[in-house]
């Protein structure tokens, strides 16, 4: 009764008025930690849609001499690796190695043999990682001694490579890819059936609304994530499956969140005074009761996502997820873990795209709960 | 800030003495004054009432008395008790008062009692954490306490759980434990406020004889001026944060001073509603209407059928008013929605001619442009996500579909005219909206259909009195100029009075007594009807009569 | 209240059944069987195995001997770990799965709940946005990627914990296990605790208490925070589940023997008993616990009544 008047007092002036949407984005853009988590977000999306196409390196290319190098921000091979790695090369295609000079990206060898040599040694080099280009030139006459031209292939590997000798950088952001799709398919797919169950229940209410939710209730106490890998291990490891197995388990919150909401609203005097006015079914539907339940959607949605990537990760994680080359965030984390006693940054990388991304997921939703729904705080 | 110069208690015996209080609260959109420099006292044996409308502070001032705000809440001036400054007290100094020598009701009898722990438990907490009582002590002064405030059923009470009484049992019990320290001061912030009209009435009875009894000051905080003068020596009214005004009951009842005391002494609505020609045509006729409800008992068992209504007959003449009275829960909203067919319900309805019970929603459609309805609680009754045009405006979409977006505007726009509300503000949303506003602006979303039929579901209860007499007024003259006519649900028995033709008293979904206002008022037959008007006017007697 | 525990434990038997003919008949209709393996068994094996399991039966016959068998308590035969029966696996694995989720569990009520008290008391202070910072990193840190940090950390690194094995549970291969798994719920309690304790801090009953002068240890421990306790204890229903999820990492993590990881080798060698043992059994943990649960807030609860 006697709690603070906060009632505004319209300003004639002012004639458009401002919407619970409008306040609630207001709030929203003065949340820092929610602002900067979407910046990260957009920042991580943009990374993994753009970065595989700008990287140089495809993401299931395998550089085999530089397995498990570590991520520098220096570019390979390094100083010291130029020339033992040319005279490997030159090893394998049996020539002596007279002289070795370096020129800026170039190197030149004076190589001879006992016999003649082959102008095809050059192509010894096309398995090689380090060179690029590699001339024959300056034949002796017998054509047992020439000089061997060849560029550095300088590359820079900013997160190292894996086992197999792949950029994990463009594994990285590919994985990303994968992980922020099947998190946003599988979201929408929740999100669906949750949605319009839960407003059938909520909305016919009575005994159907009884069955339904028992239904859902039953469905909680199945082991779910049993059923998922069930499904997963024995239907084959398939993209799509994948996301409707997630889709199908994380329904159940957002049907009984949307019924809430719905049984709530339908008791608001509003729907009632709609009611009274005779405004068919739908009118409520679409002007008072979608508008009322958008919010706690958008942000269960929030929230949904990360679960979702999480959800995929944990099944690519025990090796039920997406199969190689393809990769994901958790398949990238399960090898990181693998090999993090020798090659630690093939965990750290993915595991902070995972956990920036989750990170950044939660503050947002979590920001969106509170511009939405002020009360909390 | 009105100093006024009444001969008030002197501060020197005065028991507790609140000087130049002030409370500001922080908040992210800056500092609000929530009280500006506020002067109280009280003397032993004295009951003072704090008289405000919603948001005058005269909470706040209390709670900051008893160092309850909110963490927000900063305080400045005094309060002496003892020739110590309450406001000055650490928390285990302050423990050492408050509960003890000043003590305190709430409003909300159903949440101030903790809903975990017996009842017994918690009166006893207060004694042995400061009388120093030993458990088993503590539990036998309860139970004297309980019998203190006619508890029935003490011994079995005592070990029951606050959900298991009613609000005024829990109120008794508030009450009970108040006194368990024979304080000084109770401090009593609208106890009666959520109560139904006859326990609200046992209630002040009760703190009266209690005060009588056993000579404590008491301090009452209300917005009931009815109240007041029931119970209170000297009154304090407060506007805004300010004393605007104080002195003796009586004088300020008679002689107010300022134009403030004066519009709440006169918004008691007043005056008898003109009666309609009998040539008048009947517009609504009810034949043994009646609502059940199946509450839900399991799944597979047979559901607990509740009557909500039972077998109510009754007509209206157009450009009446009846007036339907009864304490909470006795069906009086359930028949105001059953009779406009948003119910299902047995029985004959029928309005302007027409049988409208048992029509299907498609068949009601058409019907339903002539019968509104106005709900009491402006804030739940105005969709949030659309702008005042659009909700005024959803009607016309359904009854006048050939008007185009322009005409509905223009439409809105003279209808927010007509109940005094600035047109130009029918772009902005419910939430920007005061309490009164929005009683406005639902008013509007019915006019708008220009009715025959409104059914007023407690259009006034959820405001203060300033702005009741508003809305009645309005609701007064657009009967007047539409010859409209009213079914004015309320439990407020001075609003029905001033509204309506015929009265009709309802407890538990039955008709206990029905007739003209004068007669229902005046000379009622039934003791129910009697002991409602008792406690009725017991508040607001003298100012109405 | 007997009343209403046998009606709860009647009313599992459906839920249950659902579980069993839903699992049996997703396992059977999958490609692939438990002996395809690599290098393929010799006709005559193959036959004599058929036998023994029953796969040369038709499949609703298979199903009904499977629904008497587990009606005798009995999970049958292993398919994979050929010497051993499920209930013989079940009897090791089990107990070890217990101790780790129950010590977590706890570690997550206390730790979690202490967290969650001091960040409320603290609400909007520094202490308040440290715990709830952390919070978010406990919920959003994957246990994947916490097991092996903290092995990698104070197993590999440090050398203070061993990195693996279970070694009968003893103190020092507990700690990484039961911290990783416990973490996720340490936040989740934390962030519960905390907005329920707000709540009932600012409560009417708790401010009735503060008018009646109660210390302030009395208002915050017995008005306050047995109320916040609630939505805590209705918590531990989905926390047992989530934790029976979370071994599964866990162990496969750790290498310890429990069932999570006896379920994810089960179903990569379409041990059909296995893995509908281990369903079955976690399905009853999670019905039972949630049972208890409502129990438990019955007794904490009097508005609850079961009768």
């Amino acid at each position: 009764m006697t709690t603070l008047s906060s009632a505004p007092v319209p300003d004639k002036a002012l004639a458009r008025g401002r919407s619970l949407w409008d306040d609630a984005r207001d709030r929203l853009l003065a949340n820092r930690a929610a602002m900067a988590s979407l910046f990260v977000l957009v920042a991580i999306t943009l990374v993994s849609i753009i970065g595989p196409m700008l990287s140089p390196h495809p993401f299931d290319k395998v550089y085999r001499d530089y397995v498990k190098v570590p991520a520098s921000l220096s570019a390979y091979p390094a100083e010291d690796q130029i020339q033992p790695g040319f005279e490997a090369v030159l090893k394998r295609a049996r020539v002596t190695i007279e002289s070795f000079e370096r020129v800026g990206d170039e190197v030149r060898a004076r190589v001879s043999s006992r016999r003649e040599i082959d102008p095809r040694i050059t192509r010894y080099f096309e398995r090689s990682d380090l060179f690029v280009d590699p001339q024959l030139v300056d034949w002796s006459a017998d054509k047992t001694a020439a000089t061997l031209t060849a560029n550095v292939n300088f590359v820079h590997f900013y997160f190292g490579t894996d086992s197999n000798g792949r950029d994990m950088m463009t594994r990285t952001f590919i994985a990303g890819r994968v992980s922020l799709t099947i998190g946003l398919l599988a979201t929408v797919v929740a999100i669906t059936i949750g949605v319009i169950y839960g407003a059938t229940s909520g909305y016919l209410g009575g005994r159907v609304d009884q069955v339904m939710m028992r239904v859902v209730d039953i469905l909680y106490s199945l082991p779910f994530i049993f059923f998922v890998i069930m499904l997963v291990v024995f239907f084959g490891r398939n993209f799509v499956l994948m996301f409707i197995a997630v889709g199908a388990v994380e329904w159940l919150d957002m049907a009984r969140i949307v019924r809430g909401q719905t049984l709530t609203i339908k008791r608001q005097e509003y729907v009632q005074a709609a009611e009274a006015m005779g405004v068919s079914d739908g009118g409520i539907l679409r002007r008072h009761i979608i508008p009322n339940t958008l919010g706690p959607v958008v942000v269960y949605m929030t929230l949904l996502v990360p679960k979702v990537i999480l959800l995929e990760s944990f099944l690519s994680f025990l090796g039920l997820g997406v199969q190689e080359p393809m990769t994901s965030w958790g398949v990238l984390i399960s090898e990181g873990a693998r090999n993090m006693q020798g090659a630690f940054w093939m965990l750290i990388f993915p595991a902070i795209f995972l956990t920036s991304t989750l990170f950044a997921l939660n503050f947002i939703g979590d920001g969106l709960r509170d511009a939405l729904d002020p009360k909390d705080r | 800030m009105t100093e006024t110069t009444k001969t008030n208690a002197p501060a020197a015996d005065a028991v507790l003495d609140i000087r130049g209080l002030t409370v500001t609260f922080t908040t992210p959109t800056g500092p609000i004054e929530a009280v500006r420099g506020v002067d109280i006292s009280v003397a032993r044996g004295e009951t003072v009432a704090i008289v405000g409308e919603s948001g005058s502070g005269k909470s706040q001032t209390m709670m900051a008395a008893m160092g309850l705000l909110a963490s927000n809440g900063r305080t400045g001036g005094s309060v002496t008790y003892e020739g110590r400054d309450l406001l000055k007290l650490g928390t285990s100094q302050l423990n050492q008062v408050r509960g003890r020598k000043i003590t305190m009701i709430f409003q909300e009898p159903m949440t101030s009692l903790d809903p975990l722990y017996t009842i017994g438990r918690q009166l006893a907490e207060p004694m042995v954490v400061h009388g120093g009582l030993s458990w088993k002590a503590a539990r036998a002064k309860a139970l004297d306490l309980l019998k203190l405030v006619n508890i029935p059923d003490p011994e079995r009470k005592i070990r029951a759980y606050p959900h298991e009484m009613s609000g005024g049992q829990r109120q008794r019990v508030m009450i009970a434990m108040a006194l368990a320290n024979d304080p000084d001061v109770l401090i009593a912030d609208e106890p009666t406020t959520a109560l139904d009209v006859t326990t609200q009435a046992q209630i002040l009875e009760l703190l009266k004889e209690l005060q009588e009894r056993l000579g404590m000051a008491v301090i009452f905080i209300t917005h009931d001026l009815g109240i007041v003068r029931q119970i209170a020596d000297r009154v304090y009214v407060m506007k805004s944060g300010e004393m605007v005004e104080s002195g003796a009951t009586a004088t300020i009842f008679k002689t107010p001073e300022q134009a403030y005391t004066r519009m709440l002494l006169d918004a008691e609505p007043t005056g008898m509603k003109a009666p309609v020609p009998d040539r008048a045509p009947i517009l609504m006729e009810a034949q043994k209407v009646s609502v059940e409800f199946a509450l839900e008992t399991g799944f597979f068992k047979p559901p607990h059928i509740l009557r909500a209504v039972d077998n109510i007959s009754f007509s209206l003449r157009q450009g009446q008013t009846l007036g339907i009275v009864g304490e909470s829960g006795s069906g009086k909203s359930t028949l105001g929605r059953a009779l406009l067919n948003l119910l299902p319900a047995t029985g004959r309805v029928v309005i302007n001619g027409r049988q409208v019970s048992g029509l299907s929603r498609n068949e009601m459609r058409p019907l339903r442009k002539d019968l509104q309805l106005v709900f009491q609680d402006p804030f739940g009754s105005l969709s949030p996500r659309l702008t005042v045009g659009q909700i005024i405006g959803e009607g016309l979409k359904v009854h006048a579909p050939e008007l185009s977006a322009a005409d509905r505007d223009r439409r809105a726009a003279e209808v927010l005219e007509e109940v005094a509300l600035d047109p130009v503000m029918r772009n902005r949303y419910p939430h920007e909206f005061s309490g009164g506003q929005r009683q406005r602006i639902a008013i509007a979303r019915a006019m708008v259909l220009k009715p025959k039929l409104m059914v007023l579901d407690e259009p006034t209860s959820a405001l203060d009195r300033t702005v009741q007499k508003q809305i009645v007024d309005l609701l007064r003259k657009l009967q007047a100029d539409y010859g409209l006519t009213y079914l004015f649900i309320s439990h407020d028995l001075a609003v029905v009075r001033a509204m309506s033709d015929t009265v009709m008293v309802m407890k538990s979904g039955k008709v206990v007594e029905a007739g003209s206002v004068g007669h229902i008022f005046e000379a009622p037959q039934e003791d129910y009807t009697r002991e409602l008007m008792r406690a009725a006017f017991m508040t607001a007697n003298g100012l109405s009569a | 209240m007997h009343r209403y525990v046998l009606g709860r434990l009647l009313g599992a038997i459906p839920t249950l059944f659902l579980i069993i003919t839903l699992s049996f008949f997703l396992i059977r209709i999958a490609p692939g069987g438990p002996f395809d393996l690599e290098r393929p068994l010799e006709a005559k094996v193959m036959e004599n195995l058929s036998k023994i399991y029953h796969l040369n039966e038709p499949l609703w016959k298979q199903y009904l001997l499977y629904l008497q068998s587990i009606a005798r308590l009995d999970f049958g035969p292993s398919f994979y770990f050929r010497d051993f029966s499920i209930n013989e696996l079940f009897a090791e694995s089990l107990p070890i799965s217990m101790q780790l989720g129950l010590s977590a569990l706890a570690l997550a009520l206390v730790v979690g709940g202490i967290f969650g008290v001091i960040a409320a008391l603290r609400q909007n202070r520094g202490t308040d946005y440290a715990v709830m910072a952390a919070a978010t990193l406990g919920v959003t840190v994957p246990n994947f990627v916490v097991a092996p940090l903290l092995t990698l950390s104070l197993g590999v690194w440090l050398g203070w914990l061993p990195v693996g094995g279970w070694n009968n549970g003893a103190f020092v291969n507990a700690v990484l296990p039961v911290v990783t798994l416990a973490l996720p719920q340490i936040a989740v309690v934390a962030r519960l605790t905390r907005g329920s304790m707000i709540e009932a801090l600012r409560s009417n009953h708790v401010r009735t208490a503060r008018a009646y002068g109660l210390t302030k240890w009395l208002v915050i421990v017995v008005h306050a925070l047995r109320g916040a306790i609630l939505p805590v204890v209705s918590y531990l229903g989905p926390a047992a589940a989530a934790l029976l999820t979370g071994s599964v990492v866990v162990e496969t993590i750790f290498g310890i023997p429990g069932i999570g990881r006896y379920f994810v080798q089960g179903a990569l060698n379409r041990d059909y008993t296995l893995v509908m043992g281990t369903v079955v059994v976690v399905a009853c943990f999670v019905i039972l616990f949630n049972l208890l649960v409502d129990l438990i807030y019955a007794v904490l609860d009097p508005r609850v009544r079961y009768d």
